[in-house]
Protein backbone atom coordinates (compact mmCIF):
# COMPACT_ATOMS: atom_id res chain seq x y z
CA UNK A 1 0.00 0.00 0.00
CA UNK A 2 1.07 3.55 -0.56
CA UNK A 3 0.28 6.54 1.58
CA UNK A 4 0.23 9.96 -0.05
CA UNK A 5 0.83 13.06 2.04
CA UNK A 6 -0.69 16.02 0.20
CA UNK A 7 -0.07 19.63 1.16
CA UNK A 8 -2.38 22.25 -0.31
CA UNK A 9 -1.57 25.95 -0.06
CA UNK A 10 -2.77 29.13 -1.69
CA UNK A 11 -0.80 30.17 -4.76
CA UNK A 12 2.06 32.54 -4.02
CA UNK A 13 0.27 35.33 -5.90
CA UNK A 14 -2.69 35.13 -3.51
CA UNK A 15 -2.70 36.89 -0.17
CA UNK A 16 -2.90 34.44 2.74
CA UNK A 17 -4.37 36.51 5.59
CA UNK A 18 -4.08 33.58 8.02
CA UNK A 19 -0.37 33.27 7.31
CA UNK A 20 0.06 37.03 7.70
CA UNK A 21 -1.76 36.98 11.06
CA UNK A 22 0.37 34.09 12.33
CA UNK A 23 3.57 35.80 11.12
CA UNK A 24 2.58 38.85 13.17
CA UNK A 25 1.83 36.61 16.17
CA UNK A 26 5.27 35.05 15.92
CA UNK A 27 6.80 38.52 15.81
CA UNK A 28 5.08 39.34 19.13
CA UNK A 29 7.09 36.42 20.53
CA UNK A 30 10.27 37.82 19.04
CA UNK A 31 10.33 35.08 16.39
CA UNK A 32 10.91 36.71 13.03
CA UNK A 33 10.30 35.10 9.65
CA UNK A 34 10.27 36.13 6.02
CA UNK A 35 6.91 34.58 5.22
CA UNK A 36 4.28 32.26 6.71
CA UNK A 37 1.75 30.40 4.58
CA UNK A 38 -0.98 28.19 5.98
CA UNK A 39 -2.55 25.34 4.10
CA UNK A 40 -4.26 21.98 4.36
CA UNK A 41 -2.73 18.57 4.88
CA UNK A 42 -4.49 15.55 3.38
CA UNK A 43 -3.42 11.90 3.70
CA UNK A 44 -4.72 9.32 1.24
CA UNK A 45 -3.96 5.59 1.42
CA UNK A 46 -4.04 3.71 -1.87
CA UNK A 47 -4.11 -0.02 -2.46
CA UNK A 48 -1.22 0.33 -4.85
CA UNK A 49 2.45 -0.69 -4.90
CA UNK A 50 3.73 1.38 -7.76
CA UNK A 51 4.57 5.01 -6.94
CA UNK A 52 4.08 6.19 -10.53
CA UNK A 53 0.59 4.70 -10.63
CA UNK A 54 -0.12 6.20 -7.21
CA UNK A 55 1.06 9.60 -8.40
CA UNK A 56 -1.27 9.44 -11.36
CA UNK A 57 -4.25 8.62 -9.11
CA UNK A 58 -3.40 11.32 -6.59
CA UNK A 59 -2.93 13.92 -9.35
CA UNK A 60 -6.38 13.07 -10.65
CA UNK A 61 -7.87 13.35 -7.13
CA UNK A 62 -6.21 16.72 -6.65
CA UNK A 63 -7.31 18.01 -10.03
CA UNK A 64 -10.90 16.86 -9.69
CA UNK A 65 -11.64 17.60 -6.04
CA UNK A 66 -8.92 18.05 -3.45
CA UNK A 67 -7.40 21.21 -4.91
CA UNK A 68 -9.03 24.25 -6.48
CA UNK A 69 -6.38 25.05 -9.04
CA UNK A 70 -7.79 28.54 -9.60
CA UNK A 71 -6.28 29.55 -6.27
CA UNK A 72 -4.35 26.61 -4.78
CA UNK A 73 -1.22 24.56 -5.47
CA UNK A 74 -0.20 21.21 -3.99
CA UNK A 75 2.80 19.03 -3.30
CA UNK A 76 2.73 15.28 -2.64
CA UNK A 77 5.09 12.93 -0.80
CA UNK A 78 4.65 9.15 -1.05
CA UNK A 79 5.44 6.46 1.48
CA UNK A 80 5.20 2.71 0.91
CA UNK A 81 3.44 1.24 3.94
CA UNK B 1 -42.93 30.34 -14.08
CA UNK B 2 -41.72 27.52 -11.83
CA UNK B 3 -38.85 27.74 -9.40
CA UNK B 4 -36.95 25.18 -7.36
CA UNK B 5 -34.93 25.95 -4.25
CA UNK B 6 -32.28 23.26 -3.74
CA UNK B 7 -31.94 22.18 -0.11
CA UNK B 8 -28.57 20.79 0.91
CA UNK B 9 -27.68 19.48 4.34
CA UNK B 10 -26.54 22.75 5.92
CA UNK B 11 -28.58 25.17 3.79
CA UNK B 12 -30.01 27.93 5.97
CA UNK B 13 -31.48 30.52 3.59
CA UNK B 14 -33.69 28.10 1.69
CA UNK B 15 -36.85 29.08 3.57
CA UNK B 16 -36.21 32.82 3.09
CA UNK B 17 -35.76 32.33 -0.65
CA UNK B 18 -38.83 30.09 -0.88
CA UNK B 19 -41.01 32.62 0.95
CA UNK B 20 -39.97 35.56 -1.21
CA UNK B 21 -40.78 33.66 -4.40
CA UNK B 22 -43.98 32.26 -2.93
CA UNK B 23 -45.15 35.71 -1.82
CA UNK B 24 -44.64 36.94 -5.37
CA UNK B 25 -46.97 34.22 -6.61
CA UNK B 26 -44.27 32.00 -8.11
CA UNK B 27 -44.94 28.27 -8.25
CA UNK B 28 -41.96 27.33 -6.08
CA UNK B 29 -40.91 24.06 -4.48
CA UNK B 30 -38.04 22.74 -2.42
CA UNK B 31 -35.79 20.21 -4.12
CA UNK B 32 -33.82 17.94 -1.79
CA UNK B 33 -30.19 17.66 -2.86
CA UNK B 34 -30.55 13.92 -3.39
CA UNK B 35 -33.50 14.25 -5.79
CA UNK B 36 -33.43 15.15 -9.45
CA UNK B 37 -34.48 18.56 -10.67
CA UNK B 38 -37.40 18.39 -13.04
CA UNK B 39 -39.32 20.99 -14.89
CA UNK B 40 -38.37 24.28 -13.24
CA UNK B 41 -37.51 27.55 -14.99
CA UNK B 42 -35.36 28.91 -12.18
CA UNK B 43 -32.95 26.95 -10.00
CA UNK B 44 -32.03 28.74 -6.79
CA UNK B 45 -28.97 27.65 -4.81
CA UNK B 46 -29.50 29.16 -1.36
CA UNK B 47 -27.09 30.36 1.28
CA UNK B 48 -25.81 28.28 4.14
CA UNK B 49 -23.03 25.83 4.82
CA UNK B 50 -23.73 22.91 2.52
CA UNK B 51 -22.04 19.74 3.76
CA UNK B 52 -20.46 21.76 6.55
CA UNK B 53 -18.21 23.60 4.06
CA UNK B 54 -15.90 20.56 4.28
CA UNK B 55 -12.71 20.75 2.20
CA UNK B 56 -13.78 24.06 0.58
CA UNK B 57 -17.10 25.91 0.53
CA UNK B 58 -19.23 24.32 -2.18
CA UNK B 59 -16.68 21.64 -3.04
CA UNK B 60 -18.85 18.70 -1.97
CA UNK B 61 -22.20 20.21 -2.97
CA UNK B 62 -21.30 20.03 -6.61
CA UNK B 63 -21.67 16.22 -6.46
CA UNK B 64 -25.30 16.42 -5.32
CA UNK B 65 -27.72 14.40 -7.42
CA UNK B 66 -29.82 17.54 -7.94
CA UNK B 67 -26.85 19.22 -9.64
CA UNK B 68 -25.84 16.26 -11.82
CA UNK B 69 -26.92 17.91 -15.06
CA UNK B 70 -26.74 21.53 -14.03
CA UNK B 71 -24.00 22.55 -16.46
CA UNK B 72 -26.02 21.08 -19.36
CA UNK B 73 -29.14 22.90 -18.13
CA UNK B 74 -27.15 26.13 -17.94
CA UNK B 75 -25.96 25.62 -21.48
CA UNK B 76 -29.58 25.26 -22.56
CA UNK B 77 -30.31 28.66 -21.01
CA UNK B 78 -31.94 27.74 -17.68
CA UNK B 79 -31.81 30.53 -15.10
CA UNK B 80 -29.68 29.77 -12.05
CA UNK B 81 -29.34 32.09 -9.06
CA UNK B 82 -26.70 31.27 -6.45
CA UNK B 83 -26.72 33.34 -3.29
CA UNK B 84 -23.79 33.25 -0.86
CA UNK B 85 -23.03 29.52 -0.49
CA UNK B 86 -24.86 29.13 -3.81
CA UNK B 87 -22.28 31.45 -5.42
CA UNK B 88 -19.48 29.37 -3.91
CA UNK B 89 -21.05 26.20 -5.30
CA UNK B 90 -21.36 27.77 -8.78
CA UNK B 91 -17.64 28.61 -8.83
CA UNK B 92 -16.77 25.06 -7.72
CA UNK B 93 -18.99 23.78 -10.55
CA UNK B 94 -17.04 26.08 -12.90
CA UNK B 95 -20.39 27.52 -13.97
CA UNK B 96 -18.95 30.86 -12.87
CA UNK B 97 -15.32 31.90 -13.04
CA UNK B 98 -13.09 32.65 -10.08
CA UNK B 99 -13.18 31.47 -6.47
CA UNK B 100 -14.31 32.69 -3.05
CA UNK B 101 -11.54 32.93 -0.47
CA UNK B 102 -11.47 33.72 3.25
CA UNK B 103 -12.38 37.35 3.97
CA UNK B 104 -9.30 39.50 3.99
CA UNK B 105 -9.75 40.40 7.68
CA UNK B 106 -10.49 36.73 8.53
CA UNK B 107 -13.75 37.72 10.23
CA UNK B 108 -17.18 36.33 9.53
CA UNK B 109 -18.97 39.51 8.45
CA UNK B 110 -22.68 39.87 9.13
CA UNK B 111 -23.95 43.36 8.30
CA UNK B 112 -25.93 45.57 5.98
CA UNK B 113 -24.04 46.32 2.82
CA UNK B 114 -24.41 48.92 0.10
CA UNK B 115 -24.03 47.65 -3.44
CA UNK B 116 -23.83 49.41 -6.77
CA UNK B 117 -25.94 47.89 -9.53
CA UNK B 118 -23.54 47.74 -12.49
CA UNK B 119 -25.49 45.84 -15.11
CA UNK B 120 -29.25 46.02 -15.51
CA UNK B 121 -29.31 44.09 -18.75
CA UNK B 122 -29.73 40.68 -17.12
CA UNK B 123 -32.75 38.53 -16.27
CA UNK B 124 -31.96 39.23 -12.61
CA UNK B 125 -31.57 43.00 -12.59
CA UNK B 126 -33.89 44.48 -15.25
CA UNK B 127 -35.97 46.30 -12.59
CA UNK B 128 -32.98 48.23 -11.20
CA UNK B 129 -31.41 51.41 -12.53
CA UNK B 130 -27.77 51.33 -13.58
CA UNK B 131 -25.66 52.90 -10.85
CA UNK B 132 -28.42 52.50 -8.26
CA UNK B 133 -27.24 51.90 -4.70
CA UNK B 134 -29.07 49.09 -2.95
CA UNK B 135 -28.78 47.63 0.51
CA UNK B 136 -28.58 43.84 0.86
CA UNK B 137 -27.19 42.15 3.97
CA UNK B 138 -24.04 40.06 3.80
CA UNK B 139 -23.24 37.14 6.08
CA UNK B 140 -20.11 35.25 5.10
CA UNK B 141 -16.64 34.20 6.15
CA UNK B 142 -15.51 33.28 2.65
CA UNK B 143 -16.75 36.01 0.34
CA UNK B 144 -13.45 37.35 -0.89
CA UNK B 145 -13.90 36.97 -4.64
CA UNK B 146 -10.72 36.15 -6.53
CA UNK B 147 -10.10 36.01 -10.24
CA UNK B 148 -6.82 36.42 -12.10
CA UNK B 149 -6.09 39.53 -14.18
CA UNK B 150 -6.98 37.91 -17.46
CA UNK B 151 -10.28 36.62 -16.07
CA UNK B 152 -11.11 40.04 -14.67
CA UNK B 153 -10.52 41.68 -18.04
CA UNK B 154 -12.92 39.19 -19.57
CA UNK B 155 -15.59 39.84 -16.91
CA UNK B 156 -15.34 43.57 -17.53
CA UNK B 157 -15.32 43.25 -21.32
CA UNK B 158 -18.44 41.04 -21.27
CA UNK B 159 -20.29 43.16 -18.73
CA UNK B 160 -20.48 40.20 -16.35
CA UNK B 161 -20.00 42.22 -13.17
CA UNK B 162 -23.54 42.84 -11.93
CA UNK B 163 -23.01 44.10 -8.37
CA UNK B 164 -20.02 45.89 -6.82
CA UNK B 165 -19.54 46.73 -3.15
CA UNK B 166 -19.65 50.43 -2.38
CA UNK B 167 -17.24 49.83 0.50
CA UNK B 168 -15.41 46.57 -0.12
CA UNK B 169 -15.91 44.53 3.09
CA UNK B 170 -13.95 41.38 2.31
CA UNK B 171 -11.07 42.10 -0.08
CA UNK B 172 -12.85 41.01 -3.26
CA UNK B 173 -11.00 41.75 -6.49
CA UNK B 174 -12.38 44.89 -8.18
CA UNK B 175 -15.05 45.24 -5.42
CA UNK B 176 -16.98 42.40 -7.04
CA UNK B 177 -20.09 41.27 -5.16
CA UNK B 178 -21.92 39.44 -7.93
CA UNK B 179 -21.23 38.18 -11.45
CA UNK B 180 -22.99 36.35 -14.24
CA UNK B 181 -21.68 33.82 -16.70
CA UNK B 182 -20.96 35.05 -20.21
CA UNK B 183 -24.44 34.21 -21.46
CA UNK B 184 -26.05 35.98 -18.50
CA UNK B 185 -28.38 33.20 -17.34
CA UNK B 186 -26.39 32.38 -14.18
CA UNK B 187 -25.96 34.92 -11.38
CA UNK B 188 -23.79 34.32 -8.33
CA UNK B 189 -23.65 36.86 -5.53
CA UNK B 190 -22.47 36.95 -1.92
CA UNK B 191 -25.05 39.47 -0.59
CA UNK B 192 -28.54 38.25 0.30
CA UNK B 193 -31.42 39.85 -1.67
CA UNK B 194 -33.84 37.36 -0.10
CA UNK B 195 -33.08 38.81 3.32
CA UNK B 196 -33.95 42.31 2.08
CA UNK B 197 -37.31 41.55 0.57
CA UNK B 198 -39.76 42.69 3.21
CA UNK B 199 -40.03 46.14 4.75
CA UNK B 200 -40.81 44.47 8.09
CA UNK B 201 -37.23 43.18 8.01
CA UNK B 202 -35.88 46.67 7.42
CA UNK B 203 -35.39 46.81 3.68
CA UNK B 204 -37.03 45.57 0.51
CA UNK B 205 -34.41 46.46 -2.09
CA UNK B 206 -33.92 42.75 -2.75
CA UNK B 207 -37.47 42.35 -3.97
CA UNK B 208 -36.50 44.04 -7.24
CA UNK B 209 -34.15 41.18 -8.05
CA UNK B 210 -36.95 38.63 -7.80
CA UNK B 211 -39.37 40.93 -9.64
CA UNK B 212 -36.76 41.19 -12.41
CA UNK B 213 -36.86 37.42 -12.82
CA UNK B 214 -40.67 37.50 -13.01
CA UNK B 215 -40.56 40.27 -15.56
CA UNK B 216 -38.00 38.33 -17.62
CA UNK B 217 -40.37 35.38 -17.85
CA UNK B 218 -43.39 37.58 -18.60
CA UNK B 219 -41.61 39.12 -21.55
CA UNK B 220 -40.21 35.83 -22.80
Amino acid sequence: MIKAYIDVTLKKSILDPQGTAVKKGLEKLGLYSEDVRIGKHIEVVLNENNVDAAREKIDEMCRKLLVNQEVEIYTVRFEVI
Amino acid sequence: MKAGVIVFPGSNCDIDAFKVLNNLGVDVKYIWHDDKIDNVDLILLPGGFSYGDYLRCGAIARFAKALENINEEIEKGKLVLGICNGFQILTELKALKGALLRNKNLNFICSDCNLIVENTNTPFTNQFTKGEIVNFPIAHGEGNYYIDDEGLKELIANNQIVFRYKNNPNGSVNDIAGITNKRGNVLGMMPHPERAADILLGCEDGLKLFKSILSYFKEA
